[in-house]
This record gives structure tokens, C-alpha cells and sequence, in this order.
């Protein structure tokens, strides 16, 4: 998983890091369309519970996540500091609940570990690899395994 | 995109009009309704469609076309009686053409043997006329008169003996023809340029070419409209008279044309006269080596007879269209717009006035300009959506045909009866409506009539009858498709329903229940799976397809008198006329078309059965009670149900429910936003809203919120 063709090796990748809790998280820059800060969510009935509601993105519909809930944290009270990260997941627009974005790195392949073999489904469904920076770590999201079919199944 | 693409596209779009040009004219001479302009109209749409399929080489196509166009030649010069037997191959030659419309428009033009099937049909047809050969003598006939009838008074001379001065062909050439072309002024007005049409036969063989230019006049007799040129043609090894005619096709009617064969060594190059004046000579009209002997008859007849179908075939790349999807819009309705807007402009103006120079009545003026800006908008919106809608006349005409290959399939005897043709339907509702009402109408020939046999045991007309309905209902657009057969089968539904599990062995199902089991998912009456109607993918499909479009449908089953499924669907899918309500601080839009009147309830008129359900007394009838709150989750079971509002709610099925909310807020119209498109349904809801402070509101699906409180089974009944 942490090197895929030959050519890719080596190559960098542009990842967005942003934190929950006290976790660091990254995603494909390709892959976020942009990032907005809180509003208010309509929530939906009989919806998941990390799924937050629906917020107004100029005149669309977007569904809002609580990535921490999905991850199975504890459910914590949204404050305005939250930040919603836009992200194109398949053919859906999706909202991405997060505590704040760190910051826009550039990871290199060589730099990517699977990720360690822990107890944890939900982590090893969720995180596609690890990187390890400056000390930190950061957890690659695989978006598609977050929503691709869980937020059709969620209707 | 591409300039030929473009030009394709619109070919299409005008196929897909001449297509219905062509049904509601045949149907019409099915009916024996038809007037000489009918048949003209048929055999123009079939004509355009050739020279468009022509332009883009579509060959399957044009072979096809130019087939079926010369039996309705037949027909239009009154040689073929249009019997029954005649109507019936024309009727399925177009449902094969417009097979090959779209074959082709999908790119791919091959030769299909429906259509050969077909070929050989329509071709028998004029077979049993004089004979192919007889009829091209007729053709001949109309042919030769043509010269001489030119009102063009400089046609004369132009006719006079013509020194053909060819230079020497090689020795014996194989076969050649000559052929004398002059063409009219309205070839050129059409954009036609003879110089293409002499590139396209030196494709054919070696061509030689000569103008004439004896009947130019002086200078200042000189009339630029006119023509004068005529070329006189030289081919050598062409494969024959009729690859020659077909290069000319197009022009056909715009220019005399002469192909002679001059294959005699000694005619062609001794510089004979080939060309003489007056009608031409005999020996033109048998083409002798005709390569493709299935064709009865060349084009000469179309030569004077297709001249006023020609314009159709000749516009044809003229409108700019352009992307794949379409709106044809009456020109009134867009003038409408325009004046709207240019309304919209003083509005806004006397606005800007009223806040620019505020005295002392400016709040009147501004209210006043308000409430017509308000108007103006409602107006403009109407007007916009009025764009989008679309009579369903062609999706009925679609399903004629339907209904031909499902009784041709069942071997049933069937007539499908229209109604409500001019009813008009948002362009997305028709398009997403074909595929269910497709299935549907299979049903009904396949499953709704009886056979034949049958019918007369129940003394009714050997022959079944399908209608299709479409009418305004309050809002709505109700779509109803019934057939005079047998009625749904109850107790075989019941039994099947049994044997699959749907329901319990000893389910209480009212009748209309157990028609409703039909919509059941993996539900299939026919005894054995028929390829004509589904493999139990059926009615649920049809069932959720509607849905989607926002509507709903129903059953109503008569035994021994037939069945009647009644689709309601919604005018437009943008916008909605919305209650907009409170429940524990949230705001919901709840469908005004739902809702049959609110009330505040009194603490009397509340029971509880069982002590736990609540139902509201209502003139005499008691209502279950749904708490949006508690449905939606915002909130526990509340006690004091009477410190809220009932809106009191009725279902496409006529079941009733009182909703009960906080508070009603307004009464507006709302833009309905899609769930779907980036999460997906929700129970319940119908779809989003966004409010004037930016918020998203949830739409009620009100049906699938009382069905979802409905005891099992889920399928609500019908009256």
C-alpha cells in the first residue's frame, strides 16, 4: 500500500494535515475541494451518529461528518473553531468535521509506513498508512472506506 | 465540439421530430384519417431522414429509408392502396427506422435483419403492383414530361443541338455514361455546389467534363439570378446508372438530370449528339447492368414528384443546436421572458429610487414596489419552468409502438387510446417516465387483456383496449393507464404472495391490499417468465421509479372490467408550495399539496389507544397522531399534545394522519434541493430546502412518513 507503481516511488505527495483530538490526520490534497469554517448543521433524521447534518455550500446540500465519531472517539460538542474540510469523496460532496488544519505537507513515498498492526477495525479499515514527520505522526484516511458506500448505506 | 458533430447532433434532434412526424402520420392513415397532406408529411419525414442519414453515410440507414420511401411513393401517387395489410408494414418499417436512428446516433450502423425483413416486405408490397419493371416505366412517365415542363423560358435553347466535342476515350471503354446536367437556380439558393457533386462521381470512375455555354446570354441580358451553365458529364467505369443518380440525390428536383449509357463504343467518342432536345430518349430509363437488382426503382420518379419534399431534406444543417440535450420553446413563451425581465428592470429601478430618495412616503412606495417585485418574480419563475415543460404527446406516440410489439409478441389484438395528448410535463419528468410507463403498458397487453379466446368467452370485443390518460389534477399531472381486461387475479396474487413470502398464510388483505402486492419487490404474476414483460423486476421498479420523480402510483382493479394504474407526478421538480413549520427548533417545509387543513387541537378530542397511541377525533373520525418531533428524533413523547399544531395530512393513498408541530411560520414556495446528490435518501424527507437566512430545511415526504407509521403491511390501501 505505501508505494504503489515504481514510478510513483519516491515521489511526493501532497497531503493536507489537519488534527482531531489530540491526533494527526492527512488526506490527499487532490482530493479537497476546500475548507470553510462552522456553520450550523440541519441534522437529519434517523441519520449515523457521526453524520452531523447538512449545511448550505452555495446553494447545494452537503452533508457534514464528525471524522472524530466516525473513528469511534467519543462524541464531543462542535465549537466554532471546528473547520470543515470539503472533500470529494467518489461522485459526493462531504463535509469533514475537524478540529483544526495543521498545515500542507509533502510527504514522499519512501516516507509512508503501512500502518502498524493494531487491535483496532475501524482503524486499520480507516487509515490507509502512516508518515512519519518531524516527530509526528500522520494517519492517511482512506476517504472512500470513511464514506464511499457507508454514506449511501446510512440512507 | 466538433462542427460535424455539431451538425450530427442536430440531425439527430430532427430525426427524433420527424420520427414523430412520421408515427402521428401513419397513425393517422391507420385511422383512415388521412388527407393527401398526410401522406405527404409521412413521406417527407422519411425522405429528410434519408438525405440527413446520407449526409453522414450512414448506408444501413439510408438503404432503409430510401426503401420505404419509394413504397410510400407508392402510396402518396396513389398506386398502392393504403390497406391494412400495407399500413401494418409501414407502421413496423418505422419502428424500424427509428431503431436505426438511434442505432446510428449511437454509431453504430449495421445492418439489421429486422430491416431486411422489412425491406423484403415493403418491397412485396410494390411487387404486387404492376411489377418492378412496369413501375419504373411509371416513374419514367413522371420523369420525361420534365424537361419540357420547365417554366424556365431560357430552357429552350439551352436544349438545341450541342456540339459534344469528348475527347477520345481509350479505345473501348468499358461501360460509360453520359450524363447532362443543368442545374436550376434554386439549387444554388439551397447552397448546393455542382463542383462537389462532379468531385463525388470522379470517386465513381474517370470523369470528363464539359460546360455548355450556348444559352449564356448577352451582357445586359445577363439576369445573375438565373442559369445558364449546363455541364455535359463524361463517366467512364461507373458502376452504374444508379450510383451516378445517387450522387444527385440531393439535388434531386433542384436540376434536370440526363444519365444516358454511351457505352456503345462507337456513340460516345464519335462526338454523336447524346443530347438531344425534347424528351430523352428511350433507352434511358432501363439501366441495364444494375448492380443491386433489389432495387425496384431507381430514383427518376422522385425527380419531380419530391420536389416540394425537398426543402425539408435540404434545411437540414441550418439550425445551430448544439449540445446533446434540447428544449424546443415556443417562441411566446420566451417573448413572455424577455418582457418579464424588461419589467424586472423598472422594478428594480423604482426600488433603487424609493431607497435613494427616502421621504416621507418611501415606506409606502417601497412596500408597494416590493409587493410587485415580488409578483414580477413569482411570474418569471412560472414563466422559466413553463420552458422546461413539454407536452407528453411524443412519449403516448412512443408507446403505440409499444403496444403494436407487445400485441404482436402475445399475439393478442390490441389498440392503445389516447387521452390528454397536449397535457404538459416538465422535460425531465417525460424522459425519466418513458421506462416505467414502457413497463407498464407491456403489463397491461401482456398481463392486463386477455386473449382473444378468452375475450369472447367474456363477451367483450375480441379486440383489448388500452388507455393512457394524462391530465391536470390539482397541481399535479395524473397519468393513468387502464386496459378492459380481466382484472388483477386476487387470489392468484394472494397465493403467489404466499409462496414467496411476501405476506403471512393468514394475512388479512383487504382487496386493494393485495393489488398492491403487485408493487411488492420480487414480485412476478406471469406463470412463466415471458421476454416481453420483465423477469419480476417488474412493478417495484416502476413502483421506485415514480417515486424518484417525486409521484406516486396506484392500483384500482376491477374483476372481469380491467385494471387502472394512476401515476401522479409533480408539474415541475424544482420547486415545491411549502408550509414552512417549527418542531423543537428546527424548521420543516411539510408539501402544501398534503396537507388538508391545520387545527389547534383541544385536549379533548385526544385519545390514546391502548393508552399509549394517540389519535385526534376529527368530525367523527378518529386520526392516528404522528409527532414529527418524536419521528424525527428531536425529541421524547410529549404529553401535552394539545399545546401544539395539528397539520392534518392526506396521503396519495387517501389514508389520513395528523402531523403534529410546534408552530406554523409561513406559507411559501421553496427551491428543492437534492439529498441525494451528495448523501443519499433519508426516510421520511423528500428533500432539502435552503431558508432566507442560508439554514437547509428538510421537505416532509409526508406519504412515506404515514406509511412508515402504518402497521405492516407497509402498502397502504386504496380506495
Amino acid at each position: 500500500m505505501s508505494n504503489g507503481t515504481p514510478a510513483a516511488e519516491g515521489a511526493d505527495r501532497e497531503i493536507v494535515a489537519f488534527r482531531i483530538a489530540d491526533q494527526e490526520y492527512g488526506i490527499d490534497i487532490m482530493t479537497v475541494r476546500e475548507i470553510r469554517g462552522w456553520t450550523a448543521a440541519t441534522p437529519l433524521p434517523q441519520a449515523p451518529s457521526y453524520v452531523r447534518g447538512v449545511i448550505n455550500l452555495r446553494g447545494a446540500v452537503l452533508p457534514v461528518v464528525d471524522l472524530g465519531t466516525r473513528f469511534g472517539m467519543p462524541p464531543r460538542e462542535e465549537s466554532s473553531r471546528s473547520v470543515i474540510i470539503v472533500v470529494q469523496a467518489g461522485t459526493q460532496l462531504v463535509g469533514l468535521i475537524v478540529d483544526a488544519v495543521a498545515d500542507i505537507l509533502s510527504i514522499s513515498h519512501d516516507h509512508l509506513q503501512p500502518t502498524p498492526q493494531v487491535a483496532s477495525e475501524a482503524a486499520q479499515a480507516f487509515v490507509e498508512s502512516v508518515a512519519a514527520v518531524d516527530e509526528r505522526m500522520i494517519q492517511l484516511i482512506r476517504l472512500q472506506e470513511v464514506f464511499g458506500h457507508d454514506a449511501a448505506q446510512a440512507a | 465540439m466538433d462542427p460535424m458533430e455539431e451538425i450530427r447532433q442536430t440531425f439527430f434532434i430532427e430525426c427524433e421530430e420527424l420520427l414523430e412526424n412520421l408515427e402521428s402520420g401513419l397513425l393517422a392513415m391507420n385511422e383512415g384519417e388521412a388527407d393527401e397532406e398526410t401522406v405527404n408529411s409521412v413521406f417527407r419525414a422519411v425522405h429528410s431522414i434519408k438525405g440527413g442519414a446520407g449526409a453522414f453515410a450512414l448506408e444501413n440507414l439510408v438503404a432503409f429509408a430510401h426503401k420505404f420511401e419509394t413504397t410510400l411513393d407508392e402510396v402518396r401517387a396513389g398506386r398502392l392502396e393504403p390497406s391494412a395489410e400495407v399500413m401494418n408494414v409501414f407502421l413496423r418499417s418505422a419502428d424500424v427506422l427509428s431503431d436505426l436512428v438511434t442505432a446510428a446516433q449511437e454509431g453504430a450502423d449495421t445492418p439489421s435483419e429486422a430491416a431486411d425483413g422489412l425491406i423484403g416486405e415493403l418491397l412485396a408490397l410494390i411487387g404486387a403492383e404492376p411489377e418492378p419493371a412496369g413501375k419504373a416505366e411509371g416513374g419514367d412517365v413522371a420523369f420525361s414530361p420534365m424537361p419540357l415542363a420547365l417554366g424556365d423560358a431560357d430552357d429552350a435553347p439551352d436544349f438545341a443541338p450541342q456540339p459534344l466535342d469528348l475527347p477520345d476515350l481509350g479505345a473501348a471503354a468499358p461501360a460509360g455514361h453520359a450524363v447532362h446536367f443543368r442545374p436550376h437556380p434554386r439549387l444554388y439558393e439551397l447552397g448546393s455546389e455542382p463542383v462537389l457533386l462532379i468531385r463525388a462521381l470522379s470517386d465513381l470512375g474517370e470523369v470528363s467534363a464539359r460546360a455548355e455555354t450556348g444559352a449564356v446570354p448577352r451582357l445586359d441580358a445577363f439576369d445573375w439570378e438565373k442559369t445558364y451553365l449546363s455541364l455535359d458529364l463524361r463517366m467512364e467505369g461507373a458502376p452504374g446508372a444508379e450510383a451516378i443518380e445517387e450522387v444527385f440525390e440531393f439535388v434531386d428536383g433542384e436540376c434536370d438530370l440526363k444519365i444516358e449509357d454511351a457505352d456503345d463504343p462507337s456513340g460516345g467518342p464519335s462526338g454523336g449528339d447524346p443530347l438531344p432536345p425534347g424528351p430523352p430518349p428511350a433507352d434511358e430509363s432501363p439501366p441495364p447492368a444494375s448492380p443491386p437488382p433489389a432495387e425496384p426503382a431507381p430514383l427518376p420518379p422522385t425527380a419531380s414528384q419530391a420536389a416540394p419534399a425537398e426543402p425539408a431534406g435540404q434545411k437540414k444543417p441550418a439550425p445551430g443546436a448544439g449540445a446533446r440535450s434540447t428544449v424546443r420553446v415556443d417562441l411566446d413563451r420566451v417573448d413572455r421572458l424577455v418582457n418579464l425581465i424588461g419589467e424586472l428592470v423598472i422594478s428594480q429601478a423604482a426600488i433603487a429610487q424609493c431607497v435613494e430618495n427616502p421621504d416621507a412616503q418611501a415606506g409606502a412606495h417601497s412596500s408597494n414596489a416590493l409587493e410587485e417585485f415580488k409578483q414580477l418574480t413569482r411570474e418569471i419563475q412560472d414563466s422559466v419552468m413553463a420552458i422546461r415543460t413539454q407536452p407528453v404527446k411524443p412519449l403516448f406516440q412512443r408507446m403505440q409502438r409499444i403496444v403494436r410489439e407487445a400485441a404482436a409478441a402475445t399475439g393478442k389484438s390490441v389498440r392503445l387510446k389516447t387521452e390528454g395528448e397536449t397535457t404538459e410535463v416538465d422535460k425531465t419528468v417525460i424522459e425519466r417516465l418513458a421506462d416505467p410507463l414502457t413497463h407498464m403498458i407491456r403489463n397491461a397487453v401482456d398481463h392486463g387483456l386477455e386473449g382473444p379466446g378468452k375475450r369472447l368467452e367474456a363477451g367483450k370485443d375480441e379486440e383489448g383496449t388500452v388507455c393512457l390518460n394524462a391530465a391536470h389534477q390539482s397541481g399535479r399531472v395524473v397519468i393513468e393507464i387502464s386496459d378492459d381486461g380481466a382484472g388483477i387475479n386476487r387470489e392468484r396474487v394472494r397465493a403467489i404472495a404466499v409462496d414467496k413470502g411476501l405476506i403471512h398464510e393468514n394475512a388479512p388483505l383487504s382487496d386493494a391490499e393485495i393489488d398492491n402486492l403487485l408493487f411488492a419487490p420480487g414480485f412476478s404474476t406471469a406463470k412463466e417468465v415471458s421476454n416481453l414483460s420483465g423477469r419480476g423486476v417488474g412493478m417495484d421498479v416502476v413502483k421506485r421509479a415514480i417515486q424518484a420523480l417525486g409521484g406516486r402510483i396506484s392500483i384500482a382493479s376491477q374483476p372481469g372490467r380491467g385494471t387502472t394504474f394512476s401515476i401522479s407526478l409533480p408539474l415541475t421538480l424544482a420547486v415545491l408550495d411549502g408550509m414552512v413549520v417549527t418542531v423543537e427548533g428546527h424548521t420543516v417545509v411539510v408539501p402544501l399539496t398534503a396537507i388538508v387543513e391545520t387545527l389547534k387541537p383541544l385536549p379533548e378530542q385526544i385519545h390514546r389507544v391502548g393508552g399509549e397511541s394517540p389519535v385526534i377525533a376529527i368530525r367523527d373520525s378518529f386520526i392516528p397522531i404522528v409527532d414529527l418531533g418524536v419521528r424525527f428524533g428531536y425529541r421524547s413523547p410529549v404529553r401535552d399534545l394539545d399545546q401544539h399544531v395539528i397539520l392534518l395530512i392526506e396521503t396519495e393513498e387517501t389514508s389520513r394522519a395528523a402531523l403534529i408541530v410546534d408552530r406554523i411560520v409561513d406559507q411559501r414556495q421553496v427551491v428543492i434541493k437534492s439529498l441525494e446528490e451528495n448523501y443519499g435518501h433519508v426516510p421520511g424527507v423528500a428533500a432539502a430546502t435552503i431558508l432566507g437566512n442560508g439554514q437547509i430545511a428538510l421537505i416532509l415526504d409526508t406519504d412515506d412518513l404515514v406509511a412508515r407509521t402504518a402497521p405492516a403491511p407497509a402498502i397502504a390501501a386504496v380506495a
